[in-house]
């Protein structure tokens, strides 16, 4: 057998005992992180500040800085030109405007480029983005999350228990501070389709302490002579290799997305990535840390009443 | 102990994945260059057209691999771009303008599984290429344009009953009638109520005033009619543009969303789309000067206007004719082939021009043409600010008395005429509309972002078939099995599902189901690794790792589930198609990795009395 790891009941990986430290770690990541999102802010994507957005093709690798000198020089001085994957696309962006008709700039700048640049152009995208309709996403961004949040606190909770509940949810909050944190500092941009990232890896992030928190369960109810630091200890290690894998393969295909998915994808793939690796994490340490900080007991996790006669029963057949 | 699954288990899950196999046949075919025609709303497509259809294509020289005339509607299948712009061409300039020739690719998917309900994938937007619109009705105009017109029905009803009021005018929502004493409040009273329907009557007799208030009802009718109306327009403009395939849908309270599929052209589109005319014909005010009125003293009873293309005119306030009486207009040359517009009227149209021009033949008369424009500046409500741009776009002087049928002249280009007429027969719209979102995606980056597509889905798929083999071996094998079957289903049940259509994101959402699908595979082998480990049969361990595994799954995969309803409830365009294919993509690995391996697992293992080892 081929095994990643390979574990004794009896002699788990105490992770538990190196707790103090991933608990500093926690902290000083959140701190990091928040202190990114003050300082430097997130790059909000046209999305959600709204503008217009072209990406054009070029014939002949393109030279941004005579664009900028076009673009400057027919009143398009606020437009941003950046290459975009390859070095004959090009991204301009252009902040809303206050000025009538906002909807007419792409084509505007299009005439603009085709009687100024020699060779043809491809016009392979146009965005165009009301500041009213940018708001309104970015809420219904904002609202998604807190629903899925509490949906899933609900759930949880209904299914196993509060504090194993709260602590799969603050796990969940940690990823998405990270992330977040992470989009700032590098301060690349937060479109819609980073929203959707974020949302997948709630989904996966809590697929992984689902995992966790069913084995604590279960082994709760199994090893009654054990301390809860052990149980835990031994439920993190007995589900250690399938999170391992589980992380391993999803990394493979992200990474593979990331570099054959195109520019569109890019910053999709990574912050899927980058939630992989801190879901795993978080499922192991930030979320175990928790539940035996907040005391679990063996109790808290026993069946209810009615159905502990049903087990009896059938000790005896 | 043996692991056997009853026949019927196995019976079911082999139709299950047949059944999805089937219906994702249809996208291994490819599609057709096509050229689609229908009928705008004044032609029809019959069997005539298609032998019309059939005659012009042959007298071109163009041979069709294939023609149907299903649903009122004609498709043309050819084998090159070439042959599909050529027979475009041809149907355009014979079948007129009361069809539309639409390019388009009609799906390869053969006879027999057509016939079935088989479809290949329906494409988003950034895969196919084309544009995304979202538009805003602006109610706040269509609510003042009914209550501008209310408050000319009671001036007009005193008026004839000779009650003199002080003053009518709109009030916010109301309309406020005050008189000047209380006799003729009492006949204005006895002559307004229970006559408007759609408005509360408020009196207050103490002021002599009564208000006529918009009751909820009515504004809720109003708002639906805006919409319903612009819809209707959109949907004629659409028509004008050649599209196959539109979408034109009402999205939330006054909201719009437009969907042209291949569309090539997006500026004329806009301008034709977002365009939101009306005319006025007034009389030009000759008695007084223009020169002293653009010096400031404008008379009484006359305003300024711009001319298009420079230079003022004065006009009288006196509208004759506003444009929501125009039910035709059309392109035609005068004697010395300048552009001009027919325009025809309805009937009570034709009355009033003909009552307004008879004593005023050789009087000049102007077509005002007006716009709403939006500021770019968002009112106290949050709502786009619009500006009413009003230009003269002709003078012209009046030849005749006027009727239901007369022709405007002198409007500028050919182009100019075309649009203008185009403008006026998609109708007057009630309440202007701004383009408040616009996605446009050229054919050129939907095609890579397919190929970019494809080429992850099929490297994360290698990669982690690799992976799983090596890892697990035998079983592992099982779970690449499962695997496989799982991307046909998706791409099966997405094809079945009507509304769902394959994104960008929705190809993201399938690399990542690839990488997450085998997570249901991984923790039912660890827990048969556990089993075994703790000294239980290779049998007993399959089936209890495979029962203690089960609601793990079904817990994580349930959370998974949540996030993309959520996804899918929040999301717009794109992202939907993400959660979409998510939310599909969980359900199907849930039925191949747990109900798919364990027949298979069953089959080749559960069997084996004697079995020691497995290959896990």
């Amino acid at each position: 057998m081929f095994q990643i790891t390979k574990i004794d009941e009896n002699n788990p990986l105490r992770f538990m005992s190196i707790n103090k430290w991933t608990t500093i770690l926690s902290v000083v990541l959140i701190v990091l992180s928040l202190s990114a999102l003050v300082t430097k802010g997130l790059n909000w994507g046209l999305d959600f500040t709204g503008g217009t957005l072209v990406e054009v093709g070029f014939e002949q690798p393109a030279d941004l800085e005579e664009l900028r000198t076009v673009l400057e020089g027919n009143e398009f001085g606020d437009a941003v030109v950046q290459n975009y994957g390859t070095q004959r696309d090009v991204l301009v962006r252009i902040p809303p405007r206050e000025d009538a008709a906002s909807d007419t700039i792409g084509n505007e700048l299009l005439t603009v480029l085709r009687a100024n640049i020699d060779g043809g152009i491809d016009v392979r995208r146009v965005e165009f983005v009301g500041p009213q309709v940018g708001e309104e996403l970015a809420e219904a961004g904002g609202l998604a999350m807190l629903v899925a949040l509490i949906c899933i606190l609900v759930y949880v909770s209904f299914r196993f228990e509060w504090r194993l509940a709260l602590s799969a949810v603050a796990g969940l909050a940690q990823d998405v501070t990270l992330i977040l944190g992470l989009f700032a500092l590098l301060q690349m941009q937060v479109d819609l389709t980073i929203l959707a990232a974020l949302l997948a890896v709630i989904g996966y992030s809590l697929n992984d302490s689902i995992v966790v928190a069913d084995r604590i369960r279960e082994n709760f109810r199994k090893l009654r002579k054990n301390t809860p630091e052990e149980v835990i200890d031994i439920s993190l290690s007995q589900t250690l290799s399938r999170t391992l894998v589980t992380s391993l393969t999803t990394l493979l295909v992200l990474l593979v997305l990331m570099f054959f998915g195109g520019q569109m994808i890019f910053g999709f793939a990574v912050a899927l990535s980058m939630g992989v690796v801190v879901g795993t994490y978080s499922s192991v340490f930030t979320r175990s840390t928790l539940v035996l900080a907040m005391g679990i007991s063996r109790e808290d996790l026993m069946p209810p009443e009615v159905e502990k006669e049903g087990e009896e029963q059938d000790n005896y057949l | 102990m043996l692991n056997r699954y009853p026949l019927w288990k196995n019976l079911v899950i082999m139709f299950v994945v047949l059944f999805a196999g089937l219906y994702a046949l249809p996208n291994i075919y490819g599609e057709d260059y096509a050229v689609q025609i229908s009928a705008t709303r004044s032609g029809e497509v019959t069997l005539d057209t298609l032998a019309q259809v059939e005659r012009t294509l042959e007298q071109g020289g163009i041979q069709p691999i294939g023609i149907e005339y299903e649903n009122s509607q004609i498709l043309v299948r050819v084998d090159s771009d070439d042959q599909q712009l050529a027979a475009r061409e041809l149907l355009v300039s014979e079948l007129g303008i009361n069809y539309v020739v639409a390019l388009n690719l009609a799906p390869a998917t053969p006879n027999w599984l057509d016939g079935i309900g088989g479809e290949p994938l329906k494409l988003g937007l950034d895969l196919r290429g084309g544009v995304h619109f979202l538009m805003e009705v602006d109610m706040e105009e269509a609510l003042m344009k009914i209550r501008e017109q209310m408050v000319t029905t009671v001036r007009d009803r005193l008026r004839d009953e000779r009650v003199r009021y002080r003053r009518v005018e709109e009030s916010g929502n109301d309309v406020v009638i005050e008189l000047r004493n209380s006799e003729d409040y009492q006949s204005a009273v006895s002559l307004l109520r229970n006559q408007y329907e759609g408005y509360d009557f408020r009196t207050d007799s103490s002021q002599n005033m009564i208000t006529l208030e918009m009751t909820e009802q009515y504004l809720q009718d109003t708002r639906s009619n805006a919409i319903e109306q612009n819809i209707t327009i959109l949907r004629n403009r659409v028509d004008e543009l050649g599209v196959a395939e539109p979408v034109i849908q009402r999205q939330g309270q006054d909201r719009i969303v437009v969907e042209l599929p291949g569309i090539q052209d997006t500026a004329r589109a806009k301008e034709i789309l977002g365009a939101t005319a009306t005319l006025e014909f007034r009389f030009q005010d000759t008695d007084n000067d223009l020169q002293d009125a653009i010096a400031g003293r404008v008379p009484f009873g006359s305003r300024l206007y711009d001319m298009r293309g420079g230079g003022q005119v004065l006009l009288q306030n006196r509208v004759i004719l506003t444009g929501d009486h125009i039910v035709d207009a059309s392109v035609g040359y005068d004697e010395s082939n300048r552009p001009q517009v027919n325009i025809s009227l309805d009937s009570a149209g034709g009355r009033l021009m003909t009552q307004a021009t008879r004593g005023n033949v050789g009087e000049p008369m102007a077509t005002v043409f007006i716009e709403f424009i939006a500021t770019g500046e968002t009112t106290d409500e949050g709502r786009i600010a619009f500006e009413r741009v009003e230009e003269v776009v002709s003078v012209a002087t009046i030849q005749a008395v006027l009727g239901s049928n007369f022709r405007i002249t002198g409007v500028g280009s050919a182009q100019d005429a075309q649009n203008l007429a185009l403008l006026l027969r998609a109708g007057a719209l009630i309440a202007p509309i701004q383009i408040v979102e616009e996605r446009t995606v050229g054919p050129s980056l939907g095609a890579e972002n397919v190929k970019a597509g494809l080429t992850a889905i099929v490297a994360g798929f290698v990669l982690v078939l690799l992976f799983m083999g090596i890892y697990y071996r035998a079983f592992g094998l099982v779970a690449n099995l499962a695997l496989l079957t799982n991307l046909v289903m998706i791409v099966g049940v997405m094809s079945l599902v009507p509304g769902a259509t394959l994104t960008m994101p929705g190809m993201a959402g399938i690399v990542l189901t690839v990488g997450m699908a085998v997570d249901a595979n991984v923790i039912i082998f660890e827990r048969i690794r556990e089993e075994l480990l703790e000294g239980r049969s290779p049998q007993q361990a399959i089936a209890r790792g495979y029962e203690n595994a089960f609601s793990t799954i079904a817990d994580a995969n349930i959370t998974t589930l949540i996030t993309a309803l959520i996804l899918f409830a929040v999301g717009t365009g794109s992202i939907k198609g993400f959660a979409v294919t998510l939310a599909i993509g969980i359900v199907t690995s849930m039925f191949t990795a747990i109900a798919g391996t364990r027949a298979v697992i069953n089959l080749v293992w559960g069997r084996q009395k004697r079995l020691t080892k497995l290959s896990i």
